[in-house]
């Protein structure tokens, strides 16, 4: 009630277009700018063909632009309100997927709609990062700082991660608390609960190697090593490596990567995707996409800071900064300074569900956007 | 109110402190980057380079085998083959199926296709089909990429023109086996053959060549994708001439027919071995293939032993062609004298023992030389009753019983000079006077090799100690004689040994040469029968059972030695059939009819044939 107040009533019902002609563009463009560095280099792992990746992505990369413009476009009083729901669905997605992966015999991430097969994993990224803006937006500030306010949080960030991680999903487990993590500390949770936490996790360290699968300890034990195994587990992340470092600074030029055209590098339509571009494009060509990365969350980060309502500011950063960490794990994982956890670079890995929730999630920054100087009422959406 | 602002100023905050975590955690990722591709990007590069580029040894064409006068025993010729490295593959079994579709495969062939690849490393090429038309080698060619580690190769293979007449000499080849791909990474190379027999094995190193080298760019799985300059072009192996006059050698082998025999011929003068045929023989060829069971098991049933090389592996007692050492050894130990004369009544006693001659009645009174002519075995019962089995020995070691030639072929077996050492060592038994006088007739436990007598003829004919050989020496005729050491014997008591092998062929002799055209040369000769059975008292009595009456594999060994032309001797030549009955009749007119062609061909040698040339028997043989 005093936010009215402090900043003025003013009620903004725009119509579609004029939505749209207030979207900001910058972002648009520079995700299409990814998008194209996507197919560009999916064209290259095809040994110079659009198909069968290069083509496949457009497509997908069309209808995921569609979705983002129109997410854009939807009040973010509707988004709001939804908050909750998501998670729900989120939740419900996740445990079909559980159940049918105990009937199917095996460990299986995603569910096949028809049309396409859907990672429920990948949209509960953004539902948890919703459902926190959801909550700490009818917070106060000193409700906020209060530890009371870390038990709901707890409650919408583990149950998805237990769900998550049974699949198993080590690595997007990690994120989505990673992501909620962030939130708690953007909503203004005492710091020293973060640092508090910091140290817990290290102490964690050797119990939750106990609980970890053999293929995971596989991982980390050859990302601390990679050398001991050349041929087996570590030649990935060796042969990574190799490609990185002799592209140089400028670069093979494009479709003479030698790692990448003759195949000695793993999974290189997927998660190291990177690593061809590196050694295509050189150190040049590399730090340009990775600028163009962090141009675009950025732009996320500073749609947050300059949004009137806390759920508009705690979802823009917050879904800017799970954003960030899916760039960092994948380009960190290429470089051998993480285990490989398999997360794709999104928007330029060959694969949809990657994609779709980047463009879901900027549609919705996008929103925000739009909708900075809407002030919703701290419980409830608003809508009456 | 105040409230809204601290908590928008604490997300402010926060949210500026997140971005520049962000910040700093792209320049961490920028400032990897740079270490790995510009700080370490030369160690990369090169590491890189090692991925992309291997090095793929080129076979050398492997060296060919010659006769004497430059006629091709063993050569290489275009061979449209197809390999299966079993590593490459995606399924074996599949693979074989797809590759059946267009290459007749039988089960047979099959089954040993999979056994080879359960026994070789999966990096082995395994032949997979050899021998191809063109027509169905381009389908194999067009069918490649869909068949990874299928290897279609138009490569070169061995080739025996004249397989039968040179297989126990030459050998053949065969795929390498680990031991052979330990000692050398060529014989990884797919359908690179290793000298597995006779020549081929002995000389490999030398006909074998060096490889060469070539850069090409691999993918991952190892498929060629281009290659890379420069290339170090192959070593060819070098070329191994032999002493065998290849037309001799086959006229020989013709000779013997379905007999089974061995033929030694010998240039008197320089050692050089003109023909070695054993009888019967087998074709290499198929053993370069791969021979099937069926005919493997043929080849090792046969009782007349195609696979053994009877000039050098078949020992067998020499018989009577011993008689004119045990002569020499005689005369020079002065049991007798060349007109020492004994009685012949048929039979001779020692102790209560009877040891018979040959000849049921007896020859009556004759010397020495009568005695070589007609091969008495009393007279030579007599002498050996005062020549000890110890000088006997020393005579017959020195003309080469019992040695060694190691000439490169496989099987050379030493035979057995049998003196008092040896049974003592061996039986611990005392000698025995009888077997002195079984002895002296080349019977009882002394065993000699056909090539053993054909250097204890030349040895005789020339008095020079004459060492065999099979490979091609340089030098001329004179001067490889010279390097030969004169025989440490009387050359009066060498001359009454020549002059008793002479009388053998004359009117009167064992083997009276009685059908020689007076064109022909003069030969001197020996017979021998050498007995596989014991002819029991009784049998003696009876009447001796003729051998065409015994079943073959009791029949008697027949032998002769024999060189020629006596006045001054070139050729000199042994023959052993086995079972074949008479020295005299049976082996004779073989020695006769292959100095006779020895000697034609040594008055009228063939052109040499040029230096052969691996392109040029390409383009006639393709």
């Amino acid at each position: 009630m005093g936010t009215a107040r402090m900043f003025g009533p003013r009620r903004v019902d725009k119509s579609v277009f004029q939505r749209l002609g207030d979207l900001n563009w910058g972002i648009v463009f520079l995700n299409v700018l990814i998008a194209c560095a996507g197919f560009a280099m999916l064209y290259s792992v095809a040994g110079g063909s659009w198909d069968p990746w290069a083509s496949r992505q457009a497509t997908r990369f069309i209808g995921a632009f569609a979705l983002m413009l129109v997410i854009a476009t939807v009040d973010i009083r509707y988004w709001m309100a939804f908050a909750y729901p998501a998670w729900f669905i989120g939740i419900l997605l996740l445990l079909a997927v559980e159940v049918i992966g105990a009937i199917g015999m095996g460990g299986q991430r995603w569910l096949d709609i028809g049309i396409m097969r859907i990672q429920p994993s990948e949209l509960m990224k953004i539902a948890v990062v919703m459902a926190l803006a959801r909550y700490f937006h009818g917070r106060n500030y000193d409700q906020s700082r209060s530890l009371r306010s870390l038990l709901t949080p707890a409650v919408l960030i583990m149950v998805p991660v237990a769900l998550v991680v049974r699949q198993p999903d080590l690595g997007t487990g990690l994120m989505i608390v990673a992501g909620g993590a962030a939130i708690l500390f953007l909503a203004g949770l005492p710091a020293w609960l973060f640092i508090a936490a910091g140290l817990l996790v290290a102490a964690a360290v050797p119990v939750g190697w106990q609980f970890m699968r053999d293929y995971q300890k596989d991982r980390v034990l050859t990302f601390l090593n990679p050398e001991s195994d050349p041929l087996g587990a570590g030649y990935q992340i060796t042969q990574s490596k190799i490609a990185l470092g002799s592209g140089g600074l400028t670069g093979k030029g494009y479709l003479e990567g030698t790692q990448s055209q003759l195949n000695f590098l793993p999974e290189m339509k997927t998660d190291f995707i990177f690593t061809v571009l590196a050694e295509e494009f050189g150190l040049i060509g590399a730090v340009i996409v990775l600028a163009l990365y962090t141009i675009v969350l950025a732009y996320g980060m500073l749609i947050g800071i300059g949004c009137r309502s806390q759920f508009g500011r705690l979802l823009a950063s917050g879904l800017a900064m799970t954003l960030f960490l899916y760039v960092l794990i994948n380009v960190a994982m290429v470089m051998g300074l993480m285990p490989v956890v398999g997360v794709p670079l999104p928007m330029i890995s060959y694969g949809g569900s990657a994609m779709l929730t980047w463009m879901i999630a900027y549609g919705l920054i996008l929103s925000v956007a739009i909708h900075r100087h809407v002030s919703l009422a701290p419980k409830g959406s608003g809508l009456g | 109110m105040a409230r809204e602002g601290l908590r928008y100023q604490t997300f402010s905050r926060r949210a500026f402190l997140l971005a520049g975590a962000q910040g700093l955690a792209v320049t961490a990722l920028g400032g990897r980057l740079y270490y790995l591709s510009v700080v370490e990007g030369e160690k990369y590069k090169l590491r890189a380079e090692r991925n992309r580029v291997a090095i793929r040894l080129i076979a050398p064409e492997r060296g060919e085998i010659l006769d004497r006068y430059g006629r091709k025993l063993a050569t290489n010729r275009q061979d449209f083959r197809v390999f299966l490295i079993p590593e490459q593959a995606d399924e074996v079994a599949n693979t074989l199926v797809k590759i059946g579709h267009i290459v007749k495969l039988d089960d047979r062939r099959l089954s040993r296709i999979e056994r080879q690849i359960k026994r070789q490393r999966k990096f082995v090429p395994v032949t997979v089909a050899q021998g191809l038309d063109w027509a169905t080698f381009a389908k194999v060619n067009v069918a490649v990429p869909e068949l990874p580690g299928v290897v279609p190769d138009a490569g070169r293979s061995r080739f025996y023109p004249s397989g039968n007449e040179i297989a126990h000499l030459v050998g053949y080849t065969a795929s390498p086996n680990e031991d052979d791909v330990a000692l050398n990474p060529l014989y990884q190379l797919p359908g690179f053959k290793v000298g597995r027999q006779g020549l081929e094995r002995r000389y490999e190193d030398r006909l074998r060549g060096s490889a060469g080298t070539r850069r090409v760019e691999v993918n991952s799985v190892g498929r060629e994708i281009r290659e890379l300059p420069p290339r170090q072009e192959a070593d060819p192996g070098s070329n191994l001439q032999l002493t065998i006059d290849l037309a001799l050698q086959k006229y020989t082998i013709d000779l013997l027919g379905e007999k089974a025999a061995g033929v030694v011929a010998m240039d008197i003068r320089t050692g050089e071995i003109l023909t070695m045929a054993s009888a019967p023989t087998y074709d290499p060829n198929e053993f370069t293939r791969g021979i099937s069971s069926e005919n493997w098991n043929a080849l090792l049933k046969d009782p007349r032993k195609p696979l053994i090389n009877k000039c050098v592996t078949g020992q067998y007692p020499p018989g009577s062609t011993i008689k004119p050492v045990i002569a020499l050894a005689a005369l020079e130990h002065g049991v007798v004298k060349p007109e020492t004369e004994y009685y012949c009544n048929g039979r001779h006693r020692l102790g209560n023992h009877t040891f018979n001659c040959w000849k049921p009645g007896g020859h009556g009174r004759l010397d020495l030389l009568g005695a070589i002519a007609h091969s008495c075995d009393v007279y030579f019962y007599k002498v050996a009753e005062d020549l000890d089995v110890d000088n006997i020995a020393d005579m017959v070691s020195r003309f080469g019983l019992g040695d060694l030639f190691d000439l490169g072929i496989d099987g050379e077996k030493a035979g057995m000079v049998p003196d008092r050492g040896w049974k003592r060592a061996v039986l611990n038994q005392p000698w025995h006077l009888g077997e002195t006088l079984n002895i002296s007739i080349g019977q009882g436990a002394m065993l000699s090799t056909p090539l053993q007598l054909a250097v204890l003829t030349s040895r005789l004919a020339s008095g020079r100690r004459i060492f065999p050989s099979l490979v091609s020496l340089p030098g001329t005729d004179e001067s490889k004689m010279k390097a030969f050491d004169a025989m440490d014997v009387n050359p009066l008591h060498l001359r009454v040994a020549r002059r008793g092998m002479e009388m053998v062929t004359e009117r009167g002799g064992t083997a009276h040469d009685y059908r020689r055209p007076k064109s022909a040369a003069k030969l001197a000769g020996k017979s021998g029968t050498a007995q596989v059975r014991r002819i029991s008292k009784e049998e003696r009595l009876e009447g001796v059972i003729h051998n065409d009456d015994l079943p073959w594999n009791m029949r008697d060994h027949a032998l002769f030695i024999a060189y020629g032309p006596v006045e001054d001797p070139e050729i000199a030549v042994s023959v052993l059939v086995q079972h074949g009955g008479g020295g005299s009749s049976v082996a004779a007119p073989i020695a006769r009819a292959v100095i006779d062609k020895a000697l034609e061909i040594r008055h009228a040698p063939p052109a040499e044939e040029t230096a052969p040339d691996a392109a040029g028997t390409t383009a006639e043989e393709a």
